[in-house]
């Protein structure tokens, strides 16, 4: 279900058939929002990146195509609080691919109030190492 | 019973219009309206000698805040960090922090606290402080009606109707989405029709889901994060369709919200019709051509039980209308100086009644301007005097003063054309500001007057740096200069890549700015000239867009 708008390109150079793979992402570091290419060699690995403007922007090109992460905020259920739910984040980015699975997780759980902001309520979701917080006393 | 009450009112209001009475509140009670009868004209007239009988106040205070969202929180703590002591903040919800509360997301404090923080952990930290710094604030409470006087009327379901003197407001209610009314999209009336955020608030404050299948009209912040939100919660989010040729939110939300999980976004392409009895079934989108017109032949049926509304914002200003604030039809909120100060004196307005904010942090920058404006109005007693304006190019000076104590004195002498000059001359005062116009390719400007004494005049505790001027550009431009005019002459001007309505973009004004301004002012050189393309005497500096090629 998540983006993953890569695709291959075959090229046929002096009939010796050539392997590249190029994804487009955009960049969101300023307003510009520059078309960034990501080039990927045979083993999947980030070969190179075009279309940047600026330092920030390769960086950002960079992080994204190998490693893309996401903050993840929702909320979960809690009894005997003023609301029927609590706001929650995750307190590090988590990878992009877990997001799902991490939300099916998050659903599970039932609070009780109080909690206070902060609190940790999911230690170390899939393994990541990343904690799922409250971000309100409830 | 209401009838009587009603013909008693009405001549409370001729009263006030042959100027026999002033600072009388006409949503008063029967006992209130007796006593402005025109027979106890005694009464009357101390009660424009003591400025009026405030004996029907529940409570006297320094300063209002209407509103306990983002602005009126950081604009309620900076007036009291420059001295203000008595300050109450009236809420409508019944909590503080506004329409944070509802967004979970991160985002928020990137600039004021350099940390990314949701919706809720921003606000809570101006709670936190509003605590530490024991700032009264009522909730449940609804303002329904401010007066040039600076009388709030509201009401909440314990103590009823409520009245407060201020000495002054700061006005802070945010604003509020724009409907399926304000589009007139045709069809049935099916259940499954929201705003964005009537369906960010069920899920993220009530715990419900809106809905499974669903259609989001308008790509507005509002709209983009609620797409992620209902794609995690397990809903199938079909498409964004936006009537303009380009995004309205902010680009990172366009690739974190839309891209990173493949929801289409269809430009130039609206909602015509909407099907289904008692709940949504469907809608039909069509392609609109470049006036935004509907294309025959390219409509196309989706199905989905929900659509979200993410629109547009409109500044709630019904209070500062019945106030007379004077209101900015390009932004649908308040003129304000570079103090957040409106037509009316003392009365400041920040945050999104001003106008629409993509950020929080720029509310909280723009309400803490608005607070200090407060404070400085209340320390230097500027309530207590009629007329005048605080401060003009040559500074800390006051025209037309009437000191409350200088009426008191006079007594009973005191004609009322006296204070209906002092009246006029406030309003002349205006001319001592420079006038922000948005010129070619700029969609509007705030503040959008400037009082150039605030930066080449200091009086202590007056001075400021820099004035920063907001402004949004009015489509999609590549490689602009963005100059202030003034006298036809460029006095500054930035370069930028690439602008969209989206963001907003800002200019500052420094001191030396402000003199070069000021010097192109007096280097005009003949009237014809200086009246050219403007009213009499008034100064007027034009933001401007041009496109350049590199």
């Amino acid at each position: 279900m998540l983006n993953n708008n890569a695709y291959i390109i075959n090229n046929h150079e002096n009939g010796v058939k050539k392997f590249e793979k190029k994804r487009n992402i955009t960049c969101i570091i300023c307003p510009q929002g520059c078309n960034l290419e990501v080039w990927y060699n045979e083993n999947n690995e980030v070969k190179e990146i075009k279309g940047y403007s600026c330092k920030r922007g390769l960086e950002y090109g960079w992080n994204e195509s190998t490693n893309p992460v996401r903050m993840l905020t929702t909320t979960i259920q809690i009894d005997g609080g003023k609301l029927p739910v609590v706001p929650v984040k995750s307190n590090k980015p988590l990878p992009k691919d877990l997001l799902f699975e991490c939300m099916n997780v998050i659903r599970k759980v039932q609070l009780k109030a109080p909690v206070r902001a902060g609190e940790v309520v999911i230690k170390n979701i899939l393994n990541t190492g990343v904690d799922i917080v409250t971000t309100r006393d409830m | 019973m209401e009838s009587i009450g009603f013909v008693e009112f009405w001549k409370v209001i001729d009263m006030r219009e042959a100027g026999l009475i002033k600072n009388i509140d006409l949503i008063g009670d029967a006992d209130f309206i007796e006593e402005a009868d025109p027979i106890k004209e005694d009464f009357i007239e101390e009660d424009l000698v003591k400025g009026a009988d405030f004996a029907d106040f529940i409570k006297e205070t320094d300063l209002i805040v209407i509103g306990g969202g983002p602005a009126g929180l950081a604009a309620a703590i900076e007036a009291r960090e420059r001295g203000v002591e008595d300050i109450i903040i009236i809420e409508r919800d019944q909590e503080l922090g506004g329409i944070l509360q509802q967004c979970i997301h991160t985002g928020f404090g990137l600039k004021i606290f350099k940390e990314e923080l949701t919706g809720p952990e921003y606000a809570g930290r101006f709670i936190k402080q509003l605590e530490e710094k024991n700032i009264q604030y009522m909730l449940n409470t609804m303002v329904i009606d401010i007066t040039r006087e600076k009388v709030v009327t509201a009401v909440n379901p314990s103590e009823g109707l409520l009245k407060l003197k201020a000495k002054a407001i700061i006005l802070a209610m945010g604003c509020r989405e724009r409907t399926r009314g304000a589009l007139n999209i045709p069809g049935t009336r099916p259940a499954g029709v929201y705003t964005a955020g009537t369906a960010q608030r069920l899920i993220n404050i009530e715990g419900y889901m809106p809905g499974k299948n669903v259609v989001i009209l308008g790509s507005g912040d509002i709209g983009l994060i609620m797409a992620r939100r209902l794609t995690l919660e397990g809903a199938q989010v079909k498409m964004v369709c936006e009537l303009m040729p380009y995004p309205g939110g902010l680009k990172r939300n366009i690739v974190q919200c839309l891209e990173d999980f493949n929801i289409p976004l269809k430009l130039s392409h609206t909602v015509v019709n909407i099907h289904g009895n008692k709940r949504l079934e469907g809608v039909t989108i069509a392609r609109v051509d470049e006036n935004r017109k509907p294309i025959p032949g390219t409509e196309e049926y989706v199905e989905c039980d929900t659509l979200l509304l993410s629109v547009g914002l409109i500044p709630e200003n019904e209070l500062s209308s019945e106030a007379g604030v004077e209101i900015d039809p390009l932004t649908g909120g308040p003129v304000v100086n570079d103090s957040m100060e409106t037509s009316i004196r003392g009365i400041f307005a920040c945050g999104n009644v001003v106008h629409v904010h993509d950020l929080v942090d720029n509310v909280t920058e723009e309400s803490r301007i608005a607070g200090r404006g407060a404070a400085e109005y209340i320390l230097a007693g500027l309530h207590e005097r009629k007329g005048g304006l605080a401060r003009n190019q040559e500074g800390l000076k006051y025209i037309g003063v009437t000191h409350e104590k200088e009426i008191q004195e006079k007594g009973k002498e005191i004609q009322k054309n006296e204070i209906k000059e002092n009246e006029i001359k406030e309003g002349e005062t205006q001319e001592n500001a420079v006038w922000v116009r948005p010129g070619k390719g700029i969609r509007y400007v705030v503040p959008q007057k400037i009082l150039p004494g605030h930066l080449l005049n200091p009086v202590d505790g007056y001075s400021k740096n820099e004035i920063k001027l907001l402004f949004r550009v009015n489509n999609i431009y590549s490689n602009v200069r963005i100059s202030l005019m003034a006298e036809g002459k460029t006095v500054h001007s930035v370069k930028r890549l690439k602008v969209a309505p989206g963001e907003m973009e800002s200019m500052s004004i420094t001191k030396r700015l402000m003199e070069k301004i000021m010097a192109e002012f007096e280097h005009t050189d003949t009237d014809e000239e200086r009246n050219l393309n403007k009213e009499k005497g008034k100064k007027e500096v034009i933001l401007q867009l041009e496109e350049i090629s590199i």
